[in-house]
């Protein structure tokens, strides 16, 4: 079975991101990039089924600008067979993103695709329920847990109330929350072996998707600061204040 | 111009959730239906929420436990008469709402924190360090709303008409086959008057019984930092931030939390924010209101007991 796992690159987790001054947008010239943490673990589980004789090929592929490919070199050395980067210098956003990935899933043909529930930059949370949508196929969306066998998906997903168990038949989308695994790192002799792995660049257009945002980002500015408070000595003086300024213990 | 919220149920009323989402809806301007979707759905306590037209009841044996296939379908087949598709930014609404939105060839706007007009709305991204206006070109909206955002529309006092809608076909795509629901007679995370949630410093998830006693005394609901989620400590349900809960009680009581970005981006909207850590440099100690320094240890139970004491004087 071959298995599709979208990866994006953003701006790395730990990053403090600063808004630009004009409010057009949030400076990310020269910030550490990493790849999206959700799609790190759509990666590990592509690799585990692999490993576990389910999955026989993982095909890597991001969107976005050239330097995406330092992203799918990490997911070749984390253990993707090949990549594919939609190389483009437009603004992406999920529906133009779901679009191009249906479109290479056409071509590519996979049973599954696996990738991040939300990226951490946009925070949209979109993209593999739009990709399901736009294949037809069944989704399985913030799973925890996963098992494929006889051509069937048994997937736990985290919901508000707890964890709910769903079957979903091949082919799938499965996005991946923070407890479905731990995701490895690339050992020096694999990052070494992925950069003679096959990369192919192709454009929107190869792929015939439209992908002119549809949601203009008008204005982004930097939110309401919180000021930090006070310390206070002992756990009395704490519930003293919480009763009297704080107003919130009666 | 209508809008058309998809509602969740909590036993025979409408969830708190969405009822922030009927009031979010109600900032469009325009009439607001609400549909529901279940099987034997009674739709009594829908129809006197207020500020609603119409409740749309879709009532179907394989909506007993509706997927994110179905419910968008649904939606589509409605979608002809409406201009705005809304629903609360829960689990529910986050699985459903970008597939009919693909479907019907929308981009959406996750997560609203503010309807500007009918096509203008705010929301953050980056964790919640950056807050966007966002305009949407689409001839039809799709939105999911920051629940904390928008105060609950009145959940009594309305009486609008109640209809069924007929029902796509199932898609026969996916089947519920379980759920292990998290029990707690505490209050609900995401809509407690008082939150107090544990991090890493927890050091286990024994340790978290501290809390369960603090939180007991306060009436709370107990949360979490991811760093305790990923460390085992307590399930995911518990976690409070950019890609679990977002929180905004009157307070919220951080213990041995460090404050990392997406931490904050779930909590910072909160009151009254205590932060208790013995690293007296931990970021949280930048966005709360009152700091205490020290062994979590010896400063919870101490706590829990000076509240104990506190109430029974």
């Amino acid at each position: 079975m071959k298995v599709l796992v979208p990866v994006k690159r953003v701006v790395d987790y730990n990053v403090k991101i600063r808004v630009k001054a004009d409010k057009s947008g949030v400076d990310v010239a020269n910030v550490k990039m990493s790849m999206n943490p959700f799609d790190e673990i759509a990666c590990e589980q592509a690799i585990r089924l692999k490993e576990a004789g389910v999955a026989t090929e993982i095909v890597a592929v991001s969107a976005g600008e050239p330097k995406a490919q330092e992203t799918l070199r990490t997911a070749l050395a984390m253990g993707a067979d090949r990549a594919i980067l939609i190389e483009s210098a437009d603004e992406l956003q999920p529906l133009a993103v779901a679009k191009l990935l249906a479109a290479v899933v056409r071509k590519e043909e996979p049973q599954l695709v696996v990738m991040g529930k939300q990226a951490i930059d946009d925070d949209s949370n979109q993209t593999g329920q739009m990709l399901a949508a736009l294949l037809g196929w069944p989704q399985a969306t913030f799973v925890s847990r996963l098992k494929i066998e006889g051509g069937k998906i048994e997937a736990s997903r985290e919901v508000d109330e707890g964890l709910e168990t769903i079957s979903l038949s091949l082919p799938a989308v499965v996005t991946a929350d923070l407890r479905l695994n731990e995701p490895r790192y690339a050992s020096l002799p694999n990052i070494m072996k992925a950069k003679k792995k096959p990369l192919d660049v192709i454009k929107p257009a190869d792929l015939g998707v439209d992908v002119a945002p549809r949601l203009q980002y008008v204005q982004v500015e930097e939110p309401a600061a919180r000021k930090a408070g006070v310390k206070v000595g002992s756990v009395q003086e704490l519930v003293q204040k919480l009763k009297s300024e704080g107003g919130v213990l009666a | 111009m209508t809008v058309l919220v998809l509602a969740e149920l909590d036993g025979g009323a409408v969830a708190k959730a969405s009822l922030s989402a009927v009031a979010a809806a109600g900032k469009l301007g325009g009439d607001v239906d609400i549909l529901v979707v279940g099987s034997g759905v009674d739709a009594a306590g829908a129809a006197r929420v207020v500020g609603i037209r119409k409740v749309l009841v879709a009532d179907a044996p394989h909506l007993a436990h509706p997927s994110a296939e179905d419910v968008a379908a649904l939606l589509v087949a409605l979608a002809p008469t409406y201009d705005h598709l809304v629903a609360a930014s829960t689990s529910f609404g986050k699985n459903v709402m970008p597939r009919a939105a693909a479907l019907l060839d929308i981009a959406q706007v996750s997560d609203v924190v503010e309807v500007l007009g009918p096509d203008r709305f705010k929301r953050y991204i980056y964790a919640g360090n950056a807050l966007a206006t966002v305009v949407s070109t689409d001839p039809k909206r799709v939105l999911t709303v920051r629940t904390t955002a928008f105060a609950p529309a009145a959940a009594e006092g309305g009486s609008a008409e109640v209809g069924k809608v007929e029902v796509p076909a199932a898609s026969g795509l996916s089947a519920f086959v379980g759920q292990e629901v998290s029990k707690s007679e505490r209050p609900e995370l995401t809509s407690a008057r008082i939150v107090v949630s544990g991090g890493r410093g927890m050091g286990s998830g024994e340790n978290f019984k501290l809390l369960d006693a603090l939180a007991d005394q306060l009436g709370a609901a107990v949360g979490a930092s991811r760093a305790a989620v990923d460390a085992g400590f307590v399930p995911n349900d518990y976690q409070v931030g950019q890609t679990g809960k977002i929180v905004a009680p009157d307070l919220y009581v951080a213990v041995g939390i460090s404050g990392a970005i997406q931490h904050l981006a779930g909590m910072k909207d909160s009151k009254v924010i205590v932060a208790i850590n013995k690293d007296e440099e931990a970021p949280m100690f930048q966005v709360a209101d009152y700091g205490l320094v020290g062994d979590l240890f010896k400063i919870v139970p101490e706590l829990t007991e000076e509240l104990k004491r506190a109430k029974s004087s």
